[in-house]
């Protein structure tokens, strides 16, 4: 029950994502439009979208996998929801996440090194029902900013330091990205792949 | 902390550095203060005095290699850690475990946690001010340890869980002697209630002490004792049973006040019901192999993701695998919840007298290895 209510919550996004693009480039305001939209305009506007997405996608060089929150085997993978979003929504998922009272289990990092890319990775759970989701963002690896969700999990504070140290992610708009675990005058990321001691 | 010191002359605060070297706080933690007076206007823990990188070393290493990595983290319930790990990779690599080496494993997990609380319990109450509880403490948990070293060789850094199953076998004396053990500390807890729990003293400290609400512990993500104490019901074998857990009859104790007695209260009942725990797999103890019959020798899990989070002693920990098809992690996350109950701490401890944070922060469970990783 959880899980598709959550699914189709999150599910919303992706009309921003497909519809962003064309019109405006970045939309600061998407928190705004996820509330105002009802759960039912939502649920349309979703089908309306993925048959309109489908034939752009292709049109694009390279079509990516269907759009939208992937139902997992749990039993394989240990999770439920597999959300891929651009930097620029992980602050409406995360405060989709916390009207649902998910609470937030653990935020890193992965080095994809040879996409030139680094992966964020923020870890859901909720305490009432089993449901993990998983929210992962890709970043340019020379480049790697994405806005902090630290207001609204004050957990996410220490994670996304963690993160930084770790990475080098910038989490913008975090009030103290100092390191953490790393010594505090230190300028290197250890679990980047080409982090030499 | 620059602009609060100089906000007001009428309230001048001053900055007071607890640790890295404190009695209470268990290690190498250390906490910037920003007082007024005796009260707690700011407290930034301080971390990565034993930052040892384990993560790094789990890219480095093989699966296998890392396994006595997972003793060094939290090393009072190290076998917990031990669980969690290789629970992730067999999820990974779809190894299965026969249910005999399923029940050592719980078996044994829950010694580990007793003995985790038992160790507890007597440095919180040290902290308070309390020494001869830690003796008694001290003397129960130690017949864990030689319960323990008879099985996995170890007293404290366990590395007893393999991949498809565990090391060795459990016998007579070990089934008989926990047995005992059981009887014994069923006669002792009584004890600790009358001499330490209905204490005056120990009530005054703890009542109403560092109150922790319940979306307080949510937005942090606190687990295990720290979130049960503020009525959170919640606790990984039970609300995501994996192992064999979902076979035993036993209570989640969960107190609503979200003080620190709350939190010592938790604990003091969990020790029971990993008792009951432990005396009904020992009854339902299934003969049969304790290893996989062909575990394969180098595992190589497909690639992708995988998360697998068991419930320790302080909270529940994760693991999350990202495999790239070869003989060691692409990347290996590790969910400690101890990190994420301390970074309560800071909005937790706020107003406070020192002294009771000190009560609340020994209340968190900390263990400072596990923290930094």
């Amino acid at each position: 029950m959880l899980l598709a209510k959550i699914k189709e919550a999150l599910n919303s996004l992706y009309e921003d994502v497909q519809e962003a693009p064309e019109e405006t480039p970045e939309t600061p305001e998407t928190e705004v439009t996820v509330e105002e939209t009802s759960p039912e305009a939502q649920a349309e506007k979703s089908k309306s979208g993925e048959q309109e997405a489908g034939p752009e996608a292709e049109a694009a060089a390279e079509p990516p996998p269907p759009p939208g929150p992937r139902e997992k085997d749990y039993t394989k993978k240990g999770y439920h929801l597999d959300v891929d979003l651009p930097p620029e929504k992980v602050v409406a998922a995360a405060e989709i996440l916390n009207r649902e009272n998910f609470f937030i289990e653990a935020i890193t990092g992965v080095d994809w090194i040879d996409e030139q890319q680094l992966e964020v990775v923020y870890d859901f759970n909720h305490f009432a029902q089993l449901c993990r989701v998983v929210i992962r963002s890709r970043l340019d690896r020379n480049n790697p900013e994405i806005p902090t969700i630290s207001h609204i999990y004050q957990g996410a504070n220490w994670h996304e330091r963690e993160t930084h140290d770790f990475f080098g992610i910038i989490f913008t708009g975090h009030p103290n990205l100092e390191p953490l675990l790393l010594p505090e005058d230190a300028d290197f990321h250890p679990l980047l792949k080409d982090f030499k001691a | 902390m620059n602009g609060l010191l100089q906000q007001d002359v009428n309230q001048e605060t001053f900055v007071l550095n607890l640790g890295p070297q404190h009695p209470a706080t268990h290690g190498v933690l250390r906490v910037k203060l920003v007082m007024d007076g005796e009260y707690i206007v700011e407290a930034e823990p301080v971390l990565g005095y034993i930052h040892r990188m384990h993560e790094k070393m789990g890219e480095n290493r093989t699966w296998a290699q890392f396994l006595p990595n997972c003793g060094r983290m939290d090393y009072l319930s190290a076998l917990s850690y031990n669980h969690g790990y290789v629970a992730a990779v067999e999820r990974a690599a779809g190894i299965e475990v026969p249910e005999r080496a399923e029940y050592l494993r719980v078996i044994t997990v829950e010694l580990n946690r007793i003995s985790s609380h038992l160790l507890w319990f007597g440095a919180f109450v040290l902290d308070l001010g309390g020494f001869t509880p830690l003796l008694y403490a001290f003397d129960d948990r130690e017949q864990i340890l030689d319960l323990l070293e008879s099985v996995t060789g170890s007293r404290l850094t366990y590395c007893y869980f393999r991949f498809g199953g565990v090391y060795n076998d459990i016998d007579d004396s070990f089934i008989t002697g926990t047995r005992e053990f059981i009887k014994r500390l069923r006669r002792r807890l009584p004890m600790y209630d009358a001499l330490v729990t209905k204490n005056i003293i120990l009530i005054k400290r703890l009542k109403d002490i560092g109150p922790i609400a319940q979306d307080m512990a949510r937005r942090y993500g606190a687990t295990g004792p720290v979130a049960r104490g503020s009525g959170i019901n919640f606790d990984v074998r039970r609300h995501e049973p994996y192992s064999v857990y979902s076979e035993f009859d036993f209570d989640i104790p969960v107190y609503q006040e979200g003080d620190s007695m709350a939190r010592y209260m938790v604990r003091m009942d969990e020790m029971e019901q990993s008792m009951r725990i432990i005396e009904q797999a020992l009854d339902k103890l299934p003969d049969g192999p304790i290893m996989a019959a062909k575990p394969p020798k180098i595992i190589k899990p497909a690639k992708g993701d995988y998360y697998h989070a068991v419930e320790a002693a302080r909270g529940s920990f994760g693991v999350r695998i990202v495999s790239d098809g070869s003989n060691s992690a692409y990347r290996l996350k590790l969910r400690s919840p101890t990190y994420s109950n301390l970074s309560l701490f800071d909005e937790a401890s706020r107003g406070m007298l020192l002294p009771d944070a000190l009560a609340l922060m020994g209340s968190l469970d900390l263990v400072i290895p596990e923290i930094d990783r």
